[in-house]
């Protein structure tokens, strides 16, 4: 026999929240269409060519019933638009200390890094009940990364950092899909995100093998491409201390404040001329088309690594 | 004029040349309505293929790279080649010097201009897609357009810009010819609503259309010259070519339906026999609908990256623009209460076009809800949406205005039971078609997939089976049309009991239209128990 859904998987408490507006909204379609419904039909039927119902004059006050009705409409949709409003921005306030995982989309796979070092394709393993902050970047066109279960989607646009964060309540296997046309292979771009218990995740990072975590391999990095030769105390260049900056404002030399976030640090990366911190000159090269998606995930992980809030362990 | 009683815009001249050259909007618009036709068509075997392929969840009918292929094309052709001119083009060329009292289109040779510009770029596009192809979709988003897109893009994309002068060329003479070629009485609160949705569709695509030039030709500079504009990789930016091509592309929406409601705004009076209810409010909802349809474009983008702020206005700003088409919905129904009610074809095309544009319009309540935009973007609920709008109701209007004035296009009658019955076999095909789409969507089934998870394939193939009967009911017209025109019995000129002044004039009409310029004493849609009362008068 085949399966006939009709509603989707739930496995955040968010999910929850979006499904009874959903639903708010079909009640209220419902109700209008009815109303539309029964109206024609009504009309339809009574007033018919040839049927003997008793016609009056057509009225020519006609604004009342306007006014009426545009009043009504305007109140539900206003309404409405608070209503999805107030929880959209729920998905761009992240609770802090979420466990942050890195994604990269490219035509057509995902990858994921996670703090720990491990790697995957195409999966995603998270822990159940907790929050968890997705930094996701594309290395070629726009992709969108999307898990109906959690009702959650975020475009990744090459050039730049976009994240989304999410907590799964229900412990399980989910759809990943990528949701933006991105090619040949855009449909079987996706795979798996797997909700575990906090137990079971702690197996499967283990099992993954003991890597090295992503701040680590950042920092080897950081010396690989020669950014310590400038970045570290001591140096003849007289560039920033980076230990301590991620997540502090940083004042510019336009007089404007940046927070130093994932997106900060990775285009003063790619384009370091465009935001120089204030008390410093332009020097430093680009390191664009030289380090890739991959590295850059592990650059910015070390860098926060040695911000004022890390845990050493990160 | 001392023309005969016989002669006719269609006999007046004969031969190839007479039509080519031809400055009569009628004889334009029946040329329009030649390529319109074939590229429905085009558009149709598409669809048809799309829905075919999507009956098994693994590859059915060929590689992947043909699928995306399949729904560019589908995608290009319908929007810009049939949807887009679809009624403007039609309807509008012959019937809005007849509606307002004049002998042609304020630039007739621009008008002919148009038809060559749009033949033209339509068989670039088409070239293009016969060659080997687009695999773009029909939104071209970067960077995908510039340095990974295969095919003939840039062919194709010449195809739209050149197409896009026809459409320029088109509303700027609707305005012109608004504005100056009114007979005597023909007040602006006069005008018929269609009138009035033509004028205000003519306006967005004269301030709308420039735009998408501005941002193909931009596209064409960056693939070919690499320019950098809107790719990351040259220093662009994704996000500005989206904001731009939605500027124009969300507008393109409304000059898709607004001529649709105005055909329905001339339909429901007169088969009601009963004047518009809320003429001035109808009036001025077109009006609304076009001027806030400029600032919405931005719902496209919820999940793209745009700042929260941005994506805040935009919602609260697309919940606005579905006021005014609630308003002609009740307005509408409201006209129909206390008429005599007659159900010929075109009626029941305006019975199919109010249900089907109330789901969509509906449904595109769900879509300004933030959160519930960023669950369905971009998946089924979408593609069940905009085809409720763009089929369910632009083409359910184009259909219904065929209906209405093909008496006084041909001068035949058509066999009104069949006609009925392609309305009623169209109006179910489209909902099993597209209505299982909805539910396909919000289980999260992307769009733009050739193969998908098998637990989605039930819904798929309700879809495939209602889009074949809808294509029945797309199909019969073709046949009853063809059988009017060679024998339908003769039209009279007022068959339905209008009060326009395109009822005035002959079916056929004559080349000049009027034999003597009408004078209008009263304002559209009067009616006195049920009895017409003409717009023209006698002075």
């Amino acid at each position: 026999m085949p399966s006939l859904p009709i509603w989707p998987t739930r496995a955040s408490a968010y999910a929850g929240q979006v499904d009874f507006l959903f639903l708010s909204l079909i009640v209220i379609t419902v109700l209008t269409l009815g109303l539309v419904v029964f109206l024609l039909t009504l009309f339809a039927a009574k007033y018919r060519h040839g049927s003997n119902a008793v016609r009056h004059e057509p009225t020519k006050k006609t604004w009342r019933f306007e006014i009426a009705w545009t009043a009504v409409t305007l109140v539900i949709f206003v309404g409405l638009a608070i209503w999805g409003a107030d929880l959209y921005t729920k998905l761009y306030n992240p609770p802090a200390n979420a466990l942050q995982i890195f994604v990269v989309g490219k035509q057509w796979m995902w990858k994921a890094q996670h703090p720990g070092g491990q790697r995957e394709i195409n999966e995603l393993h998270v822990p159940v009940g907790e929050d968890v902050r997705l930094v996701m970047a594309s290395q070629d066109v726009i992709h969108s990364f999307y898990i109906p279960a959690l009702r959650i989607k975020q475009d990744v646009v090459p050039g730049r950092y976009e994240t989304m964060w999410f907590r799964a309540d229900k412990v399980g296997r989910y759809h990943l899909f990528c949701a933006e046309y991105c090619g040949t292979d855009h449909a079987k771009m996706g795979g798996w995100v797997t909700v575990m218990n906090p137990r079971e995740f702690a197996d499967w990072l283990q099992a993954q093998g003991g890597q090295e975590t992503l701040a680590a391999e950042g920092e080897q990095l950081f010396r690989r491409y020669g950014c310590s030769g400038c970045h570290e105390p001591g140096s003849t260049v007289r560039a920033p201390n980076l230990s301590g900056v991620f997540g502090s404002p940083v004042p510019l030399s336009d007089g404007s404040v940046v927070v130093a976030d994932e997106r900060y640090v990775r285009d003063s990366i790619l384009d370091p001329k465009a935001q120089v911190a204030a008390g410093y000159s332009p020097v430093m090269p680009t390191f664009k088309g030289e380090v890739s998606e991959d590295d850059l995930a592990k650059l910015v992980a070390y860098i926060e690594s040695i911000g004022p809030n890390s845990n050493g362990d990160r | 004029m001392q023309a005969s009683a016989n002669e006719t815009y269609l006999n007046a001249t004969v031969g190839i040349r007479s039509w080519l050259l031809t400055t009569d909007h009628k004889r334009i618009a029946l040329m329009f309505f030649a390529g319109i036709t074939f590229f429905f068509f085009i558009g149709g075997v598409a669809a048809t293929l799309i829905r075919f392929e999507l009956i098994t969840p693994g590859p059915t009918l060929g590689s992947a790279d043909f699928y995306n292929r399949l729904f560019t094309m589908h995608g290009i052709v319908m929007v810009w080649f049939f949807l887009i001119p679809s009624i403007p083009t039609t309807l509008g060329n012959f019937m809005l010097p007849l509606m307002i009292g004049a002998r042609d289109l304020a630039f007739p040779k621009l008008n002919l201009t148009s038809w060559y510009l749009y033949m033209a770029g339509g068989l670039l596009t088409i070239a293009a897609l016969i060659l080997g192809g687009v695999d773009t979709g029909w939104t071209f988003y970067e960077p995908y357009s510039t340095f990974y897109a295969t095919g003939y893009l840039i062919l194709a994309i010449t195809g739209i810009v050149v197409s896009g002068f026809s459409s320029i060329l088109t509303g700027l003479n609707f305005i012109v010819t608004t504005h100056t070629l009114r007979a005597p009485g023909m007040t602006w609160y006069r005008l018929p609503v269609f009138v009035w949705s033509l004028y205000s569709t003519s306006v967005i695509l004269v301030l709308a259309t420039p735009v998408l030039a501005m941002t193909l030709l931009m596209l064409i500079a960056e693939r070919v010259f690499h320019v950098g504009i809107f790719s990351p990789q040259l220093g662009g930016d994704p996000l500005l070519f989206q904001h731009m091509f939605w500027f124009y592309s969300h507008p393109a929406v409304y000059i898709m339906i607004l001529p649709s409601m105005g055909v329905i705004s001339e339909i429901v009076p007169a088969f009601s026999s009963k004047p518009l209810f809320g003429y001035g409010f109808v009036v001025w909802c077109s009006i609304a609908i076009g001027g806030i349809g400029f600032l919405v474009w931005g719902h496209h983008m919820f999940v793209a990256g745009q700042s929260l702020y941005a994506s805040l206005a935009f919602s609260f700003l697309s919940y606005l623009v579905a006021v005014p088409s609630a308003i002609k919905v009740f307005n509408w129904t409201a006209t129909m209460h206390e008429g005599w009610i007659r159900f010929s074809a075109p009626m029941l095309y305006a019975f199919g076009f109010i249900g089907l544009f109330t789901i969509g319009g509906l449904t595109g309540l769900f879509l300004a809800a933030l959160p519930i935009d960023v669950h369905v973007t971009d998946t089924y609920f979408v593609v069940a949406h905009f085809h409720y709008i763009m089929v369910g109701g632009a083409v359910m209007g184009y259909f219904a205005g065929l209906h209405y004035w093909w008496p006084k296009i041909t001068g035949r009658l058509y066999p009104d039971y069949w006609a009925r019955f392609a309305a009623i076999v169209a109006f179910f095909g489209f909902n099993l078609t597209f209505f299982p789409q909805f539910i396909l969507g919000y289980l999260g089934m992307p769009r733009r997939y050739q193969v998908y998870p098998p637990e989605f394939q039930v819904w798929q193939v309700l879809s495939s089976t209602g889009a074949s009967v809808l294509a029945v009911g797309y199909a019969l017209p073709l046949f009853y049309f063809a059988w009017s025109i060679l024998k339908g019995p003769r039209a009279s000129a007022n068959p339905w009991g209008a009060t326009g002044l395109e009822w005035t004039a002959r079916s056929p009409p004559p080349p000049e239209n009027f034999t003597k310029v009408p004078t209008v004493v009263r304002p559209a849609y009067q009616y006195v128990r049920g009895k017409p009362c003409m717009q023209a008068g006698d002075v």
